[in-house]
């Protein structure tokens, strides 16, 4: 991926104070709403409130190093929720990509009908918040109104309990997969548009059918997307908040540490425990980090063999 | 038709089924009054003029709180999205073409931005906010969403491949300043990315949950995504709210549909698949 080196050309050092100038607004509002934030959250987890002086004693904030990360590291309610995000990760990423690949796969495929009016429809989702996607499926699971209850009823099957404790992992899953799955088909289909036909030429020559054309020399040239398309839903998979946070009035099954986000809401908000979200939120962000890092180590070395 | 044509159409189909399935049955919801929409069947929308009790009831519930919620999101995700582009573009364009010291870092804490979550942030931006006393605030949604770091990357990647170097150097010959180069030189050829960069900020504005719910407490400045969120939580104790939230979701999805359609030949999404040559 040759976006992440330093461009083409090395630009000229010239130009006086305006590189400075262009650049200023965003280096003060980085430093402001992402350096500050992350130094004082760094500085907030390691510091707690401490009662002193016994029976009516006054609240004092002090430092008390790496407590907060151990009360954070053993918290199985965080841990389980760690395992459970991980767990929606490794669910909707391979879903959602999957069908999002096969779907411009075929929408570039020569002679297939209604492209343009499925492509819009598969599109839709990414118009549609998540939080109002969450509504939309929180009435399509909810057994008073759920239309595919109704739908599976009036043929008599039996309705799955959408909200149940074993089902609604899956259930919000499926919010992830329907939200990201269109998004991410345009930017794959668009990749395949940017290849020139000629590149076919070869293979229908000698050949080779659609599906080989697509395995054989359609994904390898869109490796770079689909690297950009991966790291980016694994962050997104990562922040789930808004899915389960709508789903949790209408299903006993969510508890308020589903996810880690949650649970760090939860101690922020609720609990006005400052310290323990602090060194939550430093545990998530290191982690998503080093995951994503990881991962565009793992796929670029692999989209850069198949370019050779 | 033969066999190779109907299995990929006949997917795509199902794709888009069930992709349009939720929204379309929201669309059918929506006519249905409260009693109607727990008695009668799903996929069929009634005609006693349970659309226009909806449509009503929902303007006037709280006295037109839903249309404020609406204004918010606009404000957030209009005011929010052109600043944003304004800022990411000026310092895309100064990242892909001049060489200054500090610019190595810069855009090392810019890809930092764009893989640690931006919302892992929420909790520490928020006690930001309440130090400046801005909580609860326009400002408090607002400032936080015009730093972008993807932003900023994808118009430094952009300006690195649209924007011509030669023209760049043949104005300096001329004895153009550098901001003039900017504006006439610079700025032209990267319009079409900057509307993609302007949907794509709009939509993660407009879509932003978990800040306004931290940042706002007053319900006269929640967006639309927040205030459905309260108004469902208010319906699970009075059922008869339920029919409102319906309605206010298909209303809410109306727009940025609206707004997609309308745009959709003015994207450049290559910028973000990486066709672009940097």
């Amino acid at each position: 991926m040759t976006t992440l080196s330093t461009g083409r050309r090395p630009a000229r050092r010239r130009g006086g104070s305006a590189p400075f100038v262009l650049v200023a607004p965003a280096v003060v509002l980085l430093v402001t709403f992402l350096l500050v934030p992350i130094g004082y959250t760094v500085y907030l987890s390691l510091r707690a409130a401490r009662v002193t002086g016994g029976g009516l004693g006054r609240r004092v904030e002090q430092f008390v190093g790496l407590e907060n990360y151990r009360g954070v590291l053993t918290d199985s309610a965080y841990l389980d929720g760690v395992v459970r995000m991980l767990g929606y990760g490794a669910v909707v990423v391979p879903v959602m990509l999957g069908l999002a690949l096969l779907f411009a796969l075929l929408l570039d495929t020569p002679r297939v009908r209604l492209t343009r009016t499925t492509r819009i429809g598969i599109f839709l989702p990414y118009a549609v918040p998540g939080v109002i996607a969450s509504l939309l499926w929180g009435f399509m699971y909810l057994p008073s109104v759920s239309p595919i209850r109704a739908v599976l009823e009036s043929v008599n099957l039996p309705a799955p309990d959408f909200l149940g404790p074993s089902t609604v992992f899956f259930s919000i899953a499926n919010i992830g997969v329907w939200g990201g799955v269109g998004f991410n088909m345009i930017v794959l289909f668009t990749a395949l548009r940017g290849i020139p036909g000629e590149m076919y030429d070869a293979a229908r020559v000698d050949g080779a059918s659609e599906i080989q054309i697509a395995l054989r020399v359609k994904i390898p040239l869109i490796a770079p997307a689909l690297v950009m398309t991966g790291i980016f839903s694994i962050i997104a998979t990562l922040q789930v908040f808004s899915e389960p946070a709508v789903i949790q009035p209408l299903s006993d099954s969510i508890p308020s540490t589903w996810v880690p986000l949650m649970t760090i809401y939860r101690d922020a908000f609720v609990n006005s425990d400052i310290h323990t979200a602090a060194a939550a939120s430093v545990v998530l962000a290191l982690g998503t980090l080093a995951l994503s890092i990881v991962v565009l180590t793992v796929l670029q070395r692999r989209a850069f063999r198949s370019d050779q | 038709m033969s066999r190779s044509r109907l299995l990929p159409t006949a997917i795509l189909v199902l794709g888009a089924l069930y992709c349009v399935g939720p929204v379309l049955w929201v669309a059918i919801a929506s006519t249905k009054g409260p009693t109607e929409l727990f008695t009668t069947f799903s996929f069929w929308p009634s005609f006693e003029g349970g659309f226009w009790y909806n449509l009503t009831h929902l303007l006037r519930y709280q006295d037109g709180i839903y249309l404020r919620w609406a204004l918010n999101s606009l404000l957030y995700a209009g005011v929010g999205s052109v600043l944003s582009v304004a800022v990411s573009v000026l310092a895309g364009y100064a990242l892909a073409k001049y060489r200054f010291p500090g610019r190595n870092v810069l855009f090392y804490v810019i890809l930092a931005g764009v893989l640690v979550p931006q919302i892992t942030l929420a909790v520490p931006q928020y006690l930001l906010i309440s130090e400046l006393g801005l909580v609860n605030s326009y400002w408090s949604v607002l400032l936080p969403s015009i730093i972008s770091p993807y932003g900023i990357y994808l118009a430094r990647i952009y300006a690195t491949a649209v924007v011509s170097d030669e023209l760049l150097e043949a104005g300096r010959i001329d004895g153009a300043g550098e901001y003039r180069l900017a504006w006439s030189v610079g700025l032209p050829p990267m319009l079409p990315g900057m509307v993609t960069l302007l949907l794509l900020q709009f939509v993660a504005i407009w879509n932003n949950f978990l800040l306004p719910y931290i940042m706002i407490s007053d319900g006269d400045r929640f967006p639309m995504t927040v205030g459905l969120f309260t108004m469902l939580n208010v319906s699970t104790s009075q059922p008869v709210l339920y029919s409102l939230v319906v309605m206010g979701v298909f209303l809410s999805v109306l727009p940025l549909i609206a707004l997609f359609l309308f745009l959709q030949r003015f994207w450049r999404i290559d910028m973000i698949s990486g066709g672009l040559k940097g």
